[in-house]
């Protein structure tokens, strides 16, 4: 790996990452922290339940161990340039989220419930899928540019996975929200969760090429640079998506994620702040006219106002037409218990919180368990996760990279903050899960696949001498050794 | 392109703040509001997760435990509930607690700060935290007596004894009771139908309420030792024998109505002891018509009338009403219109004569210990007012013993024991269509001089034959009974 080191000669970007050592052995030391912690965590859960080592401890070590290794070798082999701290980054919140997980079907109380199935080993298939998927997109997708000739293909296949919940007899509706999709004998997918990874690909595309149009034509107007009527058409159209996301699938945070992801790539392809001000007034004018007669909607802005009226309806039975629910007020109870540095693993009740303890609400049984110390360390890591991502955007050389990995950082960091704010009351709840943590196939396999994407991206921005060869779309240009 | 990217990075980080900020707010600056929720399960949770400390009187613990099944581990038992409810209270895995059960809930449960420093130290010798205990002032012998004489009785009803020296609540019963242990767990099938059944609206007797420290009730003639009282503090009457200008019959004041007294009575310019041997209304109600309302008024909150007293289970507030009419004064000085006391309200006037004219705050806890018996908190006796001077209570002694020796109470005399009382009979109902409130209020005095016990007993039969309702007759025996115990458990 040395022997490529190649003092840096020219700078095409702001992050002098040419010529940067390969980092892998960082990679390495910090994956072993991200396999001990949630191994101990794991022993600490079944300390503090049975007084007793767990007895798939080994297995559970061994198996997050070795998607770790898996993952590591697949990136020294097929990304040796990568950003090193991404991988260790999502195999930790893969590996804690297991042991909540595993601790959450350990209650009882959760046990009791005629739903119940043992989560951990489920997800625990899905992580290898994962992280498959992931060492599937290193080995495969040698040039994160290959994409840029599916743009169109993207758009298409996004919208057919947003719209599969829809479809009659394939829809799968839960608790209000149509966001899954019913596979038999496989289970239940959430398309929504793969649907962001293409539309990041397809909007990178787009905007790639329309950019300089989006930008410089336009007139100003009060400090502000006025879009030309045609170019809106794009952006009016993500918008109409996302409020048929609304309507349709009552999904707000989907909806939420969609229209941020693409206002975040507009606004970083054309530099232009006036797209950040129609996002934002669209957004709030699409939110409003739609939580004005859905019921759905209006239910979580109530209970977000109000989560303890909205408790003492749901105790009470009242039955006016709309479900109340009282898991927004348990959520903030588990927080609120777990004070400053929580119960401890296992000592916690955030199994109160019932229905989707163990997916939409896990960060509140890390809340109670692990204390506002714990869940400050988990946001940071996700903060870390959005830093390396943008840092790649940063340092990728070309415009697609940027854009794409910009994209999927800021749809992550957007998905971080709709669920934890929605989990902890600071905005309405939303039917998202906490990637990594929560349990539920699709979002930890499709998080997987960001991840692998990012790596792909940033192992281009980081490679030594850029490879022309490595750019199947630049093949004309290569240059002929003598 | 990288100046948007840094901008977009900023907002990245602005939203993590925002979820950094307020995950400070909940975890950490409404942590303790969120935490302590009664809402909250975990309170519930943490209440039942340890055995619960004890209540105890004489040194027994009249409470107990017993471990359960689901999140709850512990719930209450009660040794003898019934009898003990108006002490205890309840404390349910459903319901939540009430009375002392819910206001040493920290002490029983382990969790008061005060026992911070012990609990810090089980936690490090690896010990399971344990709920600390109540140490009540009551006699195990004076309630049995109090609560075994109302049962025999039948009726509702109530009695309190207070050890006049010091404020000592030594029995508190009511009656009819219910069994706090039927309705400690959180069962749907037993303790839930147990609780509809104790609810007031499916239970006309309403058994869970406390008669002796919650049920106001017209204090009839026993109010006349009040009466009495303030006419010897306001220099209205000097000796017990000097006549009292009285007319039979009695016109009152303001009005053309008379007042009666309960039969052909020898009331005529009665002597105040007379007067109160054979219950005057006329010399009472003039007495009180010429003091005023004022002067009745202050004596009777010098008694504890018109507040609430904390025992620390709070009181319901009795009632001597102000800016009435001369003849509503009338009738309140002989405990009628709308003079309303609750049993401990009239055991604490019985016990302020007794002890000399100085009347102690009455209380139930006396100690609250550790789980390893050490004291945390030992109450003091407190002196709550001087409604009489030490004269005048002696005076006022010596008419109540006389009631006792050779007029109404007789039914309380007890061989070789002072005793003084005063009987009542309450009218109450529209135009006294319901049957009376039986009332009896008497001390005992030991051969020192010294009083050990003062009682109050009301009973509210609606079984009984309106004729034998007297206070003498129902009251009077259940009052000797527990001053007997009380004296038996001091030999």
């Amino acid at each position: 790996m040395s022997s490529t080191t190649n003092p840096s000669t020219q700078h095409t970007s702001t992050i002098g990452a040419i010529g940067a050592p390969s980092r892998r052995n960082t990679e390495l030391a910090l994956l072993v922290f991200a396999v001990v912690i949630p191994v101990f965590a794991y022993a600490n859960v079944g300390l503090a339940l049975d007084d007793q080592v767990p007895a798939g401890l080994l297995s559970y070590g061994l198996g997050l161990g070795l998607m770790a290794g898996l993952g590591h070798l697949a990136v020294r082999k097929f990304a040796p340039y990568a950003d090193p701290l991404l991988l260790p980054l999502a195999t930790l919140l893969n590996g804690l989220g297991l042991v909540a997980i595993w601790r959450l079907d350990q209650s009882e109380r959760l046990q009791q419930s005629r739903t119940f199935v043992e989560a951990a080993p489920r997800q625990l298939m899905y992580s290898a899928i994962g992280v498959a998927l992931f060492v599937a997109v290193l080995f495969f997708l040698k040039d994160h540019r290959v994409l840029q000739r599916y743009t169109y293909i993207s758009m298409a296949g996004a919208l057919v996975l947003l719209l599969l919940p829809l479809v009659p007899g394939l829809g799968h509706n839960v608790f209000g929200a149509r966001i899954w999709i019913k596979i038999p004998g496989l289970g239940t997918l959430q398309p929504g969760e793969f649907a962001k990874i293409v539309l990041a690909v397809f909007f990178a595309g787009y905007l790639m090429v329309k950019r300089d149009a989006l930008a410089l034509a336009s007139r100003r107007f009060m400090g502000l640079y006025l879009p030309r009527g045609r170019d809106l058409g794009p952006i009016i159209v993500v918008w109409i998506i996302s409020i048929l996301i609304l309507v349709f699938e009552t999904d707000l945070g989907t909806s939420l994620l969609f229209f941020g992801m693409f206002v975040i790539m507009l606004y970083v392809a054309t530099e232009r702040t006036s797209w950040i001000v129609f996002g934002l007034l669209m957004s709030a004018a699409g939110a409003v006219g739609v939580a004005s007669f859905e019921p759905h909607i209006q239910t979580r802005v109530q209970a977000w106002l109000n989560p303890e009226r909205e408790f003492d309806l749901s105790r009470a039975g009242v039955q006016d037409g709309i479900v109340h629910s009282e898991q927004a007020m348990q959520a903030l109870w588990a927080f609120g218990s777990g004070g400053t540095l929580g119960s401890g693993w296992g000592q916690g009740h955030s199994d109160l919180i019932g229905f989707a303890a163990n997916s939409d609400f896990i960060l509140a049984t890390f809340g109670e368990e692990l204390g506002l110390a714990g869940v400050m360390a988990l946001l940071l890591l996700y903060a870390l996760i959005v830093e390396r991502g943008v840092r790649t955007a940063l340092a990728a050389r070309d415009p697609f990279g940027k854009l794409l990995a910009i994209g999927l950082s800021g749809a992550f960091a957007l998905q971080v903050f709709v669920v934890a704010g929605g989990v902890m009351g600071l905005i309405p709840l939303t039917g998202m899960t906490m990637p990594f943590l929560a349990y539920g196939g699709s979002s930890v396999i499709a998080n997987w696949a960001l991840i692998g994407i990012l790596l792909r991206i940033s192992d281009t921005a980081r490679r030594p001498a850029p490879a022309p060869a490595s750019n199947p779309d630049a093949e004309m240009t290569q240059v002929v050794r003598p | 392109m990288n100046k948007p990217l840094r901008r977009v990075a900023i907002f990245c980080g602005l939203l993590m703040l925002a979820l950094l900020v307020r995950n400070n707010w909940i975890q950490y600056a409404q942590a303790d509001k969120l935490r302590t929720d009664e809402k909250n399960r975990r309170v519930a949770i943490e209440r039942y997760a340890t055995p619960r400390g004890d209540i105890i009187v004489d040194g027994e613990p009249i409470t107990g435990h017993k471990a359960t099944g689901g999140d709850f581990a512990y719930k209450r038992t009660y040794k003898n509930g019934a009898m003990w409810a108006p002490v205890t209270g309840y404390v349910s895995q459903a319901f939540g607690a009430n009375q002392l059960e819910s206001i040493e809930d920290g002490i029983l449960t382990g969790n008061d700060d005060r026992l911070f420093f012990r609990n810090t130290l089980d936690m490090l010798t690896g010990k399971k935290k344990q709920g600390g205990n109540v140490v009540t002032t009551l006699s195990g012998a004076a309630q049995k007596a109090a609560y075994n004489g109302l049962k025999k009785q039948g009726g509702k009803g109530s009695v309190v004894a207070l050890e006049p020296s010091t404020g000592k609540i030594l029995a508190l019963a009511s009656y009819p009771s219910y069994d706090p242990s039927t309705i400690a767990g959180n069962s749907l099938e037993t303790d839930a139908k147990a609780w509809e059944k104790l609810q007031k609206k499916n239970n006309p007797d309403d058994p869970m309420l406390n008669r002796a420290l919650r049920e106001v009730y017209p204090p009839g003639s026993t109010f006349k030792v009040v009466t009495a009282a303030a006419a010897l503090e306001h220099g209205m009457v000097e000796d017990a024998d000097q006549k009292t200008d009285t007319p039979l019959p009695y016109i009152m004041k303001g009005t053309t109505t008379e007042l009666k007294n309960d039969g052909d009575l020898p009331c005529k310019d009665a002597s105040l002891r007379e007067a109160l041997r054979v219950s005057c209304n006329t010399v009472f109600g003039k007495l009180g018509t010429d003091l005023g309302n004022d002067k009745m008024l202050e004596t009777a909150k010098k008694f504890g009338f018109g507040e609430e007293h904390f025992t620390p289970v709070r009181t319901s507030s009795s009632l001597f009403d102000k800016d009435m009419e001369p003849s509503q004064v009338a009738l309140s000085s002989i405990g009628q219109f709308n003079t309303a006391a609750t049993p401990l309200q009239m055991a604490m006037v019985a016990a302020a004569v007794a002890n000399n004219g100085t009347l102690m705050k009455p209380y139930m806890v006396d100690e609250l210990q550790t789980p390893g018996l050490d004291t945390i908190e030992k109450t003091d006796p407190e002196k709550f007012s001087e409604p009489l001077s030490p004269e005048n209570a002696q005076i006022l002694q010596s008419m109540m013993e006389t009631v006792v020796n050779d007029g109404t109470g007789g039914n309380a005399k007890i061989d070789g024991v002072t005793v003084g009382g005063k009987t009542g009979t309450a009218q109450h109902g529209e135009n006294n269509s319901k049957n009376p409130y039986a009332w009896f209020i008497s001390y005992a005095k030991t051969d020192d001089g010294s009083a050990p016990v003062a009682v109050a007993v009301v009973i509210e039969d609606e079984n009984a034959v309106r004729g034998d309702i007297s206070g003498g007759g129902l009251a009077a025996p259940i009052a000797k009974s527990v001053m007997e115990a009380v004296l038996k458990s001091k030999e």
